[in-house]
């Protein structure tokens, strides 16, 4: 598992030294370049093969106030089997619930090889003592999770205080062991590409398994931009280390479409090495629907009726 | 435990993700088996009974025989022109000149499909970019000086301005549509009648946009198309036109300055260049690397104004250097009707030659090469997109004109060294500064001999901008207002 750097914690200026050059990101060329990617006319069984990937990518969410175990089962045993008309439709990767409902849906699951990942961290907002963070992250590891969702501390980072950010991070890894660790940036409250980037660096040199854009909280969130954005951080890190840091769009990704465009970019950003479910997630509640009508539609040349799909 | 178990489920990484083929559909164009001059508002047979075969560079395959027109053509086309413009054109209402601009704009937009599909099909530049850069700025262009054409005494202030009369317009084959547009759009807007020469080799966006002229009902003879090679620009230069503008090779260029010495006909040149992109190492690194990208591969790097020479700052040289190859490996050259191709085909036959021809020279004289895996159609006239390192100001790459996808990089250390290196080139057409600092922009931008200076980005063109040369690379501006004055000239107003 990757280390965070043996760096000595509340050190508030470190960034540059001890990260891969922060550098800058120029807004209006990295949205040309997005949108440029997104033209890629992806067609026939290229097309199905970016849609199968996405199902096997995805997280499926829900993270509502009002989630009980009834909706979860019914979420979890959809993650399992996308498509029930259709064998051929693979799992997803994992369910992404509220610690209250982890052992729920751990058991809908069961041993399927879909995982179970929980936010922590007062989520979504953040904004509470490290040290109940840290208890709340251990617990839900202990409630069996296989991944956890922590948010940064957007106070802190926008505050300039950017050695408190990570060092949350730091002892959140530490807390949650060998789980899987994905970092929310919550890009839409960031502001601009230039904290995106830094808030990318930040998060992976604290020891973040994925960097994930948003808690799907917010209006604005995973857009192409910002994922090249958080892409070309991950690549910079990789080309200096060798590390391999996985990405997970989350919030806005509502249709097949957006989803092949995303793939696209992470095709000709990090190359095939990035294409598996082990280094790319979707956060997604209802991309699901969406990408196995396109599939049947692929397969049988005919769009078919959102009665014919199943909702959860 | 659990990261054992996680290796264990390990998903494997494929292999491959081919794009499925995605070409633009042919069937919207229909091509005539033989074309005619266009003059007087009707396609006519030339009197030089001579026609030559336009082709497909990506497939090798003909498409059409075009007149090769003679000296005694392009004077039938200039007398037509000079016919339009005494009855009725230069006294139109310039709000009637404004109205056919406009039209002529919005079917340009309406046909663009058409248009770019044929302008691929003719030229080999990707239809990604006859799509979604040449067909919008054609349009953009009409629409522009449409704008002006009755608010002339406005841009030119106590100047009175007067039409010319007849413009002689002779194009390049890197922008057909394009370049026409630069061409005719502020000529007619000013009041003057036309004869245009496309491209030998890419002729026929411009007798399809004769079709765009009719539907317009632009009066006859207003504008006068005539196709053929060089000997046809030539006999357009000798002939009865009060204007020449010429857009080409600065050694062309040349050959006509001299012709047109002590005539009294007015001339505007638009030429080669050698561009500078400088990179500086405070620069946002991966939008960079898109913008070189862009400065040298765009449109196969047949871009007067294309960034074909690096300087990258010696601190950020190796990471700079490692992305650019990396990016290059994801370039996809091939079709240029497939809408997913970045790279089309070379335009001709001759131009790849002289592409090879400078490229073994820079091997020659030491360079670095690199050129990613690629594997290029068997027809038509293709060529690898390169990069060649460990360049010196000395060598013919650093100096000569490519005009190909081929990039020469250069390294400096400071910002007067990068200065004293951009300007040192008989050109001076165009320049690139990438750094995040405003100041350094405003002080490079003082000191860099170009006609156009772009910041943070590269080739980025609008009709509002105006674009010419310092040096060999020409003389006189197209675009904005600016470009009207070439086509126009003025009596001074005393007391106004």
């Amino acid at each position: 598992m990757a280390q965070a750097p043996a760096l000595p914690t509340g050190f508030e200026l470190p960034l540059e030294p001890r990260l891969p050059r922060i550098g800058s990101v120029d807004q209006v060329a990295v949205e040309a370049r997005a949108t440029d990617l997104s033209r890629r006319s992806i067609k026939r069984e290229a097309k199905l093969f970016a849609l199968d990937l996405a199902v096997r990518m995805m997280d499926l969410t829900t993270l509502e106030g009002a989630d009980t175990p009834g909706k979860v089962a019914a979420l979890a045993s959809k993650a399992v089997r996308p498509d029930p008309a259709d064998a051929s439709v693979p799992s997803v990767a994992a369910v992404c619930v509220y610690p209250n409902l982890v052992q729920t849906a751990k058991e809908r699951v069961a041993d399927s090889g879909v995982k179970v990942a929980s936010v922590a961290t007062a989520f979504p907002s953040g904004q509470s003592p490290t040290d109940l963070k840290v208890a709340e992250a251990r617990r839900v590891v202990e409630l069996g999770a296989d991944e956890v969702d922590m948010v940064i501390d957007r106070g802190a980072f926008l505050a300039g205080r950017y050695a408190k950010v990570y060092d949350e991070i730091v002892q959140i890894k530490e807390a949650v062991g060998d789980t899987h660790l994905k970092v929310i940036l919550e890009v839409g409250e960031l502001g601009t590409y230039d904290n995106v980037r830094r808030a990318s660096l930040l998060a992976i040199a604290a020891g973040a398994d994925f960097i994930k854009t948003s808690t799907g909280k917010l209006s604005s969130s995973a857009t192409l931009p910002v994922t090249l954005v958080m892409l070309e951080a991950i690549r910079d890190v990789y080309e200096e280390t060798g590390r391999r840091v996985g990405m997970k769009p989350a919030g806005g990704i509502r249709n097949a479409k957006q989803a092949v465009q995303t793939l696209v970019i992470v095709h000709e950003t990090l190359g095939l090495d990035w294409l598996t479910p082990d280094l790319f997630r979707f956060g997604a509640s209802s991309l699901l629907n969406d990408v196995l009508m396109q599939i049947r539609k692929e397969k049988t040349g005919r769009y078919q009726s959102p009665d014919y799909f199943t909702l959860d | 435990m659990a990261e054992l178990e996680q290796r264990g489920e390990r998903t494997p990484a494929p292999t491959a993700w081919e794009y499925a083929s995605a070409p633009e559909s042919r069937e919207i164009v229909k091509l005539e088996e033989r074309y005619g001059l266009f003059v007087g508002g009707e396609f006519i047979a030339p009197r030089s009974d001579e026609y030559y075969t336009t082709i497909n560079p990506a497939t090798e395959e003909p498409l059409a025989e075009l007149p090769q027109a003679g000296p005694e053509d392009v004077a039938f086309a200039v007398e037509a022109a000079r016919d339009a413009f005494a009855n009725g054109w230069s006294a139109a209402a310039p709000a009637e000149r404004a109205k056919y601009l406009y039209r002529i704009a919005r079917i340009l937009q309406e046909r663009s499909r058409e248009f770019a599909v044929l302008e691929s099909l003719n030229g080999g530049k990707p239809i990604r970019e006859s799509r979604d850069v040449d067909l919008p700025l054609a349009a953009a262009h009409f629409f522009y000086y449409a704008g002006w054409a009755d608010k002339l005494e406005y841009a030119f202030p106590h100047r009175r301005p007067q039409p010319l009369g007849v413009a002689g317009q002779i194009i390049p084959w890197n922008f057909p549509l394009l370049m026409l547009a630069w061409k005719i759009a502020p000529a007619l807007a000013a009041g003057n009648t036309v004869v245009l020469k496309p491209a030998e080799t890419t002729p026929l966006t411009a007798l399809l946009f004769c079709d765009v002229l009719r539907q317009a009902e632009l009066p006859p003879g207003v504008v006068n198309i005539v196709t053929g090679d060089g000997a046809t620009g030539a006999a357009l230069v000798k002939s009865d036109v009060d204007k020449i503008a010429f857009t080409g090779s600065t050694e062309v260029g040349k050959a006509i300055q001299r012709e047109l010495a002590g005539t009294g006909k007015k001339l505007t040149l638009e030429l080669g260049g050698k561009a500078a992109n400088i990179i500086f190492d405070d620069c946002a690194l991966d939008q960079a690397v898109e913008g070189i990208v862009n400065g040298i591969y765009f449109n196969q790097g047949h871009v007067c104004c294309a960034g074909s020479r690096l300087l990258v700052q010696e601190s950020i040289y190796e990471p700079l250097i490692e992305k650019l190859k990396r990016r290059l490996k994801t370039l996809r050259v091939g079709d240029p009707l497939d809408k997913n191709t970045d790279l089309g085909a070379i335009n001709s036959r001759q131009q790849l030659e002289k592409i090879e021809e400078l490229v073994a020279a820079g091997k020659e004289e030491g360079a670095e090469i690199y050129q990613p895996p690629c594997r290029l159609p068997e027809k038509g006239y293709w060529f690898v997109p390169t990069v060649f390192t460990n360049v010196a100001q000395s060598y013919r790459i650093a100096q000569e004109e490519i005009f190909g996808p081929v990039l020469s990089v250069l390294t400096f250390r400071t910002p007067d060294e990068a200065v004293e290196k951009a300007n040192n080139t008989p050109y001076g057409l165009s320049a690139g500064v990438w750094t995040e600092k405003g100041s350094r922009i405003l002080w490079m931008a003082q000191r860099l001999e170009a006609g156009v200076i772009w910041a943070n980005t590269y080739n980025r063109f609008d009709p509002a901008s105006p674009f010419g040369g310092y040096k060999e690379s020409g003389f006189g501006r197209e675009g904005g207002r600016h470009g009207l004055e070439p086509y126009l000239e003025f009596a001074e107003v005393s007391g106004g």
